[in-house]
């Protein structure tokens, strides 16, 4: 079953005729993602790859694929106009991977979504600036290596792209599959957090523990912490980067800043350990700190 | 991408915010200039550079006479001014803002920022002035006082009511803080702002508020639609391999250690940072090449490296994805070929054709050490960095 994407995933492209777009749309046709279509603006009635069709709206190509769920390429001005054009019109998961959108256009954006959502319509953005989600032997929306992927029980959540892969890497290594890796990115106003994929991965009877990655940056790491210990009974182990980072510098990600003393990978470390929450010690023992929490069936 | 405060007091300005009359000056003659021109007999001489804590680290002073301010230009322009947020060494002082004094009655503090937990913009107001906002919220959070901004309808003036009233300023002096906030609302959503800092905003005798102090920060994912900000950048104040990086398209940060980074992705890089520390050495840098490691990022990455003369070992850490292994082998050894890399070379490589990837390293005839994964790469590269220190000796 695992969460999010799965075989019900009917997906477009909204940016399929740029270069990265039409690059990774290949990638996840060839891992075995049904792509139903893309939109770009002004190319509507013409095939992708002699095969997927192409519109002009998003609205035109739900009407004509029924598709539920979106894959944005589209750069960084027009990003968060693609986010809402696929909010109205109604598609059910939007999975950013741009990276560079204007804080302020996401400030606009989220805001448009969780009223949209306030309203009832089933709608979920994850991403910007992330590598998208992947249901292993199933579906695959983004630019992760779908090869070192391998289908099983194991959640994986990262504000990091490489990371992921990092843990997915070691993970299948060790014989470990999982259920559904999500990355949420790295920019400080997204669409997912780590909370609500903690709620998808507690709701999942596919999937039997969780890794959770974070990194400098924010608070949302203490907040998932908080909630974990209150609602989550899986098993669970976190990891944290930027512990040797200097205050007040971004390193990279848009949002990985410690700003005025908060969003220390000290802090967050603390409240993952006062949660129960094992932390691996380096990076390199993501899957090896697993299996000490965490027998597989 | 930061500006100095006089750049943001003319920003300010030009959006109607009231602020003391000032003019930069580069040179002692050009602060005489601008303090005759100011009425005086109160004039504040401040040095201009990226950091806070200035005047506790004595880069501002206030002067009763032209002599004095004289003086204390002489002494600041080209002082090397510590403080808290400048590293230890301190950053030159190469330029002075020469104000006007101002009749303080009371000091008072205001940001505009983002508040990562919703998503919204939020403006911080505090009774504290002249404080550090970190120190009040830990000592007195019941001393600030915030309203969140819907981006739907923007700042509110009911809200700057809310916000004036709940400092404890009387009716007239709400007015000016609704005016003076309004405006710096406006200069905030129009120019892509990430942070806007009034630390002190002040009440005059009169009853007017006035930013005495301004830090504004742009957003550096919308500084394409702002191509005139360009003009406020000042390199000098920036580090010169950072700034060298960029023009590569290479996400870098300068650090104090001696084991170079060179990885692909930024949480990556943070974690390769922080393994390095776990086996005792310390990184040099923060380095993603994003995710194509082409020989010309690859080679324009190892220069940057090698500027600094502290490295002794450079530690490459790349997770191939989608790249194949064998393309980044064959970026790398043309990349240390072409700089003529003398320094030991760890490198991991993770992905398709790894196999291939590593064979071709091995028999490149260059000092390559491979790693088996990333633990083995990171203990790989700090051997290999206490090596070459001990040889060095």
């Amino acid at each position: 079953m695992a969460v999010l994407v799965g075989t019900h995933t009917r997906l477009i492209c909204q940016g399929i005729t740029g270069s990265a777009g039409a690059f990774h749309t290949r990638n996840c046709i060839a891992y075995g993602t049904n792509v139903v279509g893309g939109v770009t603006p002004g190319k509507g009635g013409t095939r992708f790859n002699d095969q997927v069709p192409v519109f002009d709206t998003v609205s035109a190509a739900i009407r004509a694929t029924n598709a539920n769920a979106t894959m944005i390429f589209v750069p960084p001005p027009f990003a968060a106009d693609a986010i809402m054009e696929a909010a109205d019109a109604g598609i059910e998961l939007i999975v950013c991977i741009t990276e560079g959108i204007p804080v302020l256009d996401m400030v606009r954006a989220k805001t448009y979504i969780e009223g949209l959502r306030a309203q009832g319509q089933s709608l979920r953005l994850v991403g910007p600036n992330c590598p998208g989600v992947i249901t292993p032997g199933a579906c695959k929306i983004g630019i992760m290596p779908g090869h070192i992927h391998k289908p099983g029980h194991v959640g994986v959540v990262s504000r990091s792209g490489t990371l992921t892969y990092e843990a997915v890497g070691q993970l299948t290594a060790l014989g470990l599959g999982q259920s559904t890796c999500i990355g949420i990115g790295g920019d400080p106003v997204k669409g997912t957090d780590f909370i609500d994929c903690l709620q998808l991965f507690a709701d999942d009877p596919d999937t039997h523990a969780v890794i959770m990655i974070g990194e400098i940056g924010g608070s949302a790491e203490e907040a998932a912490a908080e909630w974990a210990k209150a609602n989550f009974t899986k098993p669970i182990i976190g990891f944290i980067a930027g512990l040797t980072a200097p205050p007040g510098r971004r390193m990279g990600h848009a949002g990985a800043i410690i700003s005025g003393g908060t969003g220390t990978g000290q802090s967050k470390i603390a409240a993952f350990e006062a949660a129960g929450i094992r932390v691996a010690p380096t990076p390199g023992d993501l899957a090896s700190t697993l299996l000490q929490v965490y027998t597989p069936g | 991408m930061k500006i100095h405060e006089y750049q943001a007091k003319d920003l300010m300005r030009q959006y109607g915010v009231a602020v003391p009359d000032g003019y930069p000056a580069f040179t002692v003659a050009e602060a005489m200039e601008a303090a005759h021109k100011l009425p005086g007999p109160i004039r504040v001489v401040k040095a201009q550079i990226h950091a806070g804590g200035r005047g506790l680290g004595g880069g501002v002073k206030v002067c009763k006479t032209l002599e004095t301010v004289e003086q204390h230009a002489t002494a600041i322009l080209g002082m090397m001014l510590k403080t808290h947020q400048t590293g230890p060494g301190g950053q030159l002082v190469r330029r002075l803002y020469i104000e006007g004094g101002a009749d303080i009655a009371r000091e008072l503090y205001l940001s505009l920022l983002l508040d990562r937990d919703c998503g919204k913009l939020v403006v911080m107001a505090s009774t504290e002035g002249g404080m550090a906002i970190e120190d009040v919220a830990h000592a007195t959070p019941e001393k600030i006082f915030k309203e969140w901004i819907d981006p739907k309808v923007g700042l509110q003036p009911f809200q700057c009511r809310k916000l004036g009233f709940g400092l404890g300023l009387n009716a007239k002096s709400t007015t000016s803080f609704t005016k003076l906030l309004t405006s710096l609302y406006r200069l905030y959503t129009d120019l892509d702002c990430s942070l806007l800092e009034i630390n002190p905003l002040i009440v005059t005798g009169s009853g007017d508020v006035m930013a005495l102090d301004g830090k504004i920060t742009f957003d550096d994912n919308g500084l394409f639609r702002h191509p005139q900000l360009e003009a406020l950048r000042d390199f000098a104040e920036e580090d010169p391999a950072e700034v060298e990086a960029g023009k590569f398209d290479l996400s870098y940060v300068h650090l104090d250690g001696n084991v170079g980074c060179l990885v692909n992705g930024a949480g990556l890089a943070m974690a390769t940072m922080d393994i390095l520390q776990h086996f005792g050495s310390e990184p040099a840098n923060f380095l993603d090449v994003g995710g194509g490691a082409t020989a010309e990022k690859v080679t324009a990455a190892f220069k940057i490296i090698l500027s600094d003369d502290r490295v002794q070992a450079i530690f490459i850490n790349i997770f191939g994805g989608i790249m194949k292994c064998d393309t980044i082998a064959e970026g790398v050894i043309t990349a240390a070929r072409e700089v003529g890399l003398n320094l030991p070379l760890v490198v991991r490589l993770e992905g398709t054709n790894v196999e291939l990837g590593r064979q071709m390293l091995a028999e490149s005839g260059l000092p390559i050490e491979t790693a088996l994964d990333m633990k083995d790469g990171a203990q790989k590269a700090v051997a290999a960095a206490n090596r070459y220190a001990a040889q060095a000796r």
